[in-house]
């Protein structure tokens, strides 16, 4: 399947319409913040004033007598219940349903109370008294590294939950919770050798996922004792497994179901409010509902905060000789994933080119904030931002192109990365190139505005790239199940929540059983009947439950071919299956529809066939000191961005007028859907680069709501936006394809600073770039 | 802290409802918990997103910033109102043909805006439609989808004579 393009396809390949249109339109009950059962009750969380400290004393005996409260439960009595371990986490167990003795953020649950209605159960939260012994915080993730600092955490435990986290260790008494090094080559004797170095230091500001669908769980315990979550999240069997560790249960009385999900971006990933929801039902005996506020969403997960310090040694013939990497994320009160995100992130943090010397320290630091994890990019965004900017201020430097700079050094096939792992199918040059004929990229160093010019605007363009590696090794399994009338069912996990998985994965499985699009439908995860899957994250589940349901597929039509071949009397290889029917290759007019093919195996109305495939990657051992690996990753996707701004140099407001984003997808299995994906997530990027911040000061967010977070409207979208689909197939992808989800975030940021600095001489280095950082630019230029 | 109870009458997508209801109570929970049209989502409680956008005597509103006693003797269109005959609405139509959603949590809030929008100005310019749909939030940026959608419903609203 090296080279999809030559086949002909009936469904793959083709922008059919969405499978999930209907019930989104017409307002459908479909969401977990739609779902009840009889009996439910509703909880509401207590959480932390402080950013640190000890708990001295919760009174919760006024919260137990108010209206409608039926329980209140702190952290202490969690100490003394037993069988149950309260602490979670899928890198470190470091969190615990309710804070036991020491809170480490503001926004820290500590008490949750149970009601019968949502408004009592938060009303009630008022009569709950918390006595605290304030401890100092720790807040900038810099000081936070270094040795005698406070602790956010005393001791760690490694959660050992997936495969590529199962050797992290954590430091001793340090805020360090993982460090990442890649070492190659001889960076020092790389800068001795350089005509120039470059050292500059970035910042990308902690940003809030805002999906719409707020947070939420809801569980109860059926007759047969078996736990069950209905939930909005990205990684059902996690929980799954999660659920069965904290409450000591065996996987099979632990039933996770997630309905369609209204916006996830990475930040309904792991353990969310399943522990609480799930601990609260066995207390209360009857269901329990948890649906957080918008407020309380900006504090359970956020995008890290980042720190980067960039080195860059250049020959004077613009050959990039050695770069030495140092960056900070700011990971708040409780790791989540970070340390993945630190791994992934960190092993790209040399960038998508040759570079022969490399030096990269990465460090997930603890600080008393809102914790910090996944987030579409999952962290190559922020390294891309530092990077990409200081990328155009070595060109600038030499008197190169920048475009021209970056196609000379990017990488191509079978050049090796930072990890020593040979590049296939990333199209970077390929993304570069169609983004610069997009936006009419004029070639030549940068034409600032005139020192001194005060009003009016300032234009300019600005390209960047960048690349990101798929989580690996990772998991998924399918069940494919035929119906006799040649409908088919879809058993998986992975979780529709927006991105179209639905639709997409419905494509593969028809395109392999020669069906009609519709008669496929992708059931949604239920763990009592739907196969582990990793995670629905990391733009992987094209690729991987696509590979998994072609797979099945194909266990199904070799039962089908053998039937149709004792029928047809042919070989099992001669035959094809298309447009509902198994026929010979060669002579297409011998054939069986295959409802008669079920009827001549089974002859039973309602029989149905089976096909269960596994998917697994793998990576090559990386080596801990230096970070080298033969294969790190089981695919590549590169994308770049080009971005036309307009700067007012009265105000200091930058406008987007273009933004033209290209992606390497492999292979479209759906290019509409695709497009959708690319430019989605590079305006998203976009309000990212301009105005999106969490602004937090002592360790309290200031602007939780979404009246002081401003995030992207459609007035706030660029006159022209771009998505283009660029297609380098992978040689082990369904019908050639990679993934796409994630691809359009991570050069928007510095695309659009470096048009800015193109545009007006000033080089923002920390995000957003806000007016008020131009203007002060401008005058410091003057 | 206990809140005073009342009873009130309005009418929801053509149905008369009595009902009796906290004071605090929003006309945004007055339709999910009581009479379980669910297809007006909360996004943000703060009247900003505009998920909960409904129609009030015509007019949209967010009905999250509205209290179910103001809505008292007035008429509620929800996105569950729509349809007609179990036909969509050619909003509805037009944003399934232009695919003017991925996760879809901020549609029943876009499609009651662009009603609102078209009944007010069936041919907007692209200008207006940005600006009177300011007031809605989509996280997955489908925006260049969603303004589309509207193009095409006016579209077809044109064809059909409304």
């Amino acid at each position: 399947m090296a080279d999809g393009r030559k086949q002909e396809f009936a469904v793959v390949g083709k922008s059919v319409p969405r499978v999930d249109g209907p019930p989104k339109v017409t307002g459908t009950p479909i969401y977990t913040v739609d779902m009840e059962r009889p009996g439910m009750l509703h909880a509401a969380i207590l959480r932390s004033t402080v950013p640190h400290g000890r708990i001295r004393r919760v009174d919760k005996s006024r919260a137990e007598q108010a209206e409608g409260v039926v329980l209140v439960v702190t952290g202490e009595d969690l100490k003394t219940m037993p069988g149950i371990d309260p602490y979670f986490g899928p890198a470190f167990r470091d969190q615990a349903i309710l804070a036991i003795d020491k809170v480490r953020y503001i926004g820290d649950p500590i008490a949750a109370v149970v009601a019968t209605r949502r408004e009592l159960a938060y009303e009630a939260l008022d009569l709950i008294d918390v006595e605290y012994e304030e401890l100092p915080p720790v807040l900038d993730p810099v000081e936070a590294a270094r040795p005698g600092s406070p602790l956010v955490h005393e001791q760690l435990r490694p959660a050992k939950a997936f495969a590529d986290l199962a050797e992290i260790e954590p430091g001793k008494a340090t805020n360090v919770c993982y460090h990442f090094k890649l070492r190659r080559g001889d960076v020092e004797q790389g800068f001795a050798q350089s005509a120039h170095v470059f050292e500059d230091w970035y910042y990308s500001p902690p940003a809030q996922h805002m999906m719409m669908e707020p947070h939420a769980a809801l569980a109860w315990v059926d007759s047969d004792g078996v736990l069950t979550v209905i939930t909005g999240s990205q990684s059902p069997s996690y929980v799954k497994g999660s659920l069965g560790a904290i409450f000591g249960l065996p996987q099979n009385k632990v039933r996770v179901m997630v309905p369609l999900v209204g916006g996830a971006y990475g930040g309904k990933l792991y353990d969310k409010l399943e522990p609480l929801a799930s601990l609260l039902t066995f207390m209360a005996r009857r269901p329990v509902k948890i649906q957080l506020t918008r407020e309380e969403v900006f504090i359970t997960i956020t995008k890290h905060g980042v720190v980067s310090h960039v080195r860059t040694g250049v020959s004077q013939d613009g050959k990039i000789l050695a770069r030495k990497v140092e960056v900070y994320w700011d990971t708040g009160a409780y790791a989540d994933i970070a340390p993945r995100v630190v791994h992934k992130s960190g092993y790209t943090s040399a960038g998508a080119y040759r570079v022969p010397n490399i030096w990269i320290d990465s460090y997930c630091v603890y600080t008393n904030k809102p914790p910090a994890g996944a987030f579409r990019g999952f962290g190559v965004p922020q390294v891309v931002w530092a990077l990409e900017s200081q990328m155009d201020m070595i060109a600038e430097k030499l008197g190169r192109d920048p475009l021209q700079f970056r196609l000379e050094n990017v990488l191509l096939e079978g050049d090796l990365f930072a990890t020593g792992t040979p590049v296939h199918s990333a199209g970077l040059k390929e993304s570069l190139e169609a983004v610069a004929r997009e936006i009419k990229w004029e070639p030549g160093v940068r034409k600032a505005v005139k020192p001194g010019t005060k009003s009016g605007v300032a234009r300019a363009k600005g390209v960047a790239c960048g690349i990101k590696a798929v989580i690996t090794p990772s998991i998924s399994g399918a069940i494919v199940v035929m119906n006799n009338d040649a409908s088919v069912n879809v058993l998986t996990s992975t979780v529709e929540m927006g991105q179209g998985s639905d639709t997409a994965l419905s494509q593969i499985a028809a395109e392999e059983l020669g069906v009609r699009l519709q008669d496929v439908r992708v059931m949604h995860p239920d763990t009592a009947v739907t196969p582990y899957d990793t995670i629905t994250a990391g733009s992987r589940s094209t690729y991987h439950m696509g590979n998994a349901i072609r797979l099945a597929a194909q266990e199904v039509k070799r039962q089908l071919f053998e039937t149709a071949s004792d029928r047809l009397e042919v070989d099992p290889d001669q035959l094809v299956a298309r447009d509902g029917r198994i026929f010979v290759a060669e002579a297409p007019t011998r054939g069986l529809p295959i409802p008669e093919v079920f009827q001549a195996r089974f002859g039973a109305r309602g029989a149905t066939l089976q096909g269960q495939a596994v998917f697994k990657t793998y990576a090559a051992p990386m080596d801990h000191e230096t970070g080298q690996s033969e294969k790190v990753t089981e695919y590549w996707f590169p994308g770049a961005t080009a971005a036309e701004v307009e700067v007012d140099l009265e105000t200091g407001k930058v406008r987007v007028v273009k933004l033209v984003e290209a992606c390497d997808v492999g292979r479209a299995i759906n290019p509409h859907h695709c497009e959708q994906q690319i430019i989605g997530s590079a305006l998203i990027s976009l309000g990212q680069t301009l105005f999106e911040q969490m602004i937090l000061e002592n360790g309290e967010l200031l602007n939780p709501t979404l009246l002081d977070y401003k995030v992207l409207t459609l007035k706030d979208v660029p006159e022209s936006a771009v998505p283009i689909v660029i297609e380098v197939p992978h040689k082990d992808g369904p019908f050639g394809a990679k993934g796409v989800g994630e691809t359009g975030t991570l050069s928007v940021s510095a695309a659009i600073g470096n048009a800015v600095y193109r545009a007006t001489g000033v080089r923002v280095k920390e995000l957003p770039i806000t007016p008020e950082k131009v203007l002060r630019g401008l005058r410091a230029g003057q | 802290m206990e809140a005073m109870e009342r009873q009130i009458r309005l009418t929801v997508n053509g149905q008369e409802h009595e009902l009796t209801i906290r004071d605090n109570t929003l006309l945004l929970w007055l339709l999910r918990d009581d009479l379980k049209l669910v297809g007006t989502r909360e996004g943000c409680g703060t009247g900003v997103c505009g998920a909960c956008t409904v129609l009030l005597d015509g007019r949209p509103v967010n009905s999250c910033l509205t209290l179910a006693a103001q809505a008292a003797g007035h008429h509620v269109t929800t996105i569950e109102g729509l349809a007609t005959n179990g036909r969509l609405h050619p909003v509805q139509e037009a944003y399934i043909e232009e695919r003017g959603f991925q996760c879809a949590f901020c549609t029943s809030g876009f499609i009651m805006m662009t009603k609102a929008l078209l009944d007010e100005i069936p041919n907007p310019s692209e200008e207006e439609v940005r600006e009177y749909l300011s007031e809605n939030i989509c996280r997955c940026a489908g925006y260049p989808d969603i303004l589309r959608a509207v193009q095409n419903a006016s579209r077809k609203l044109a064809a059909r004579g409304r």
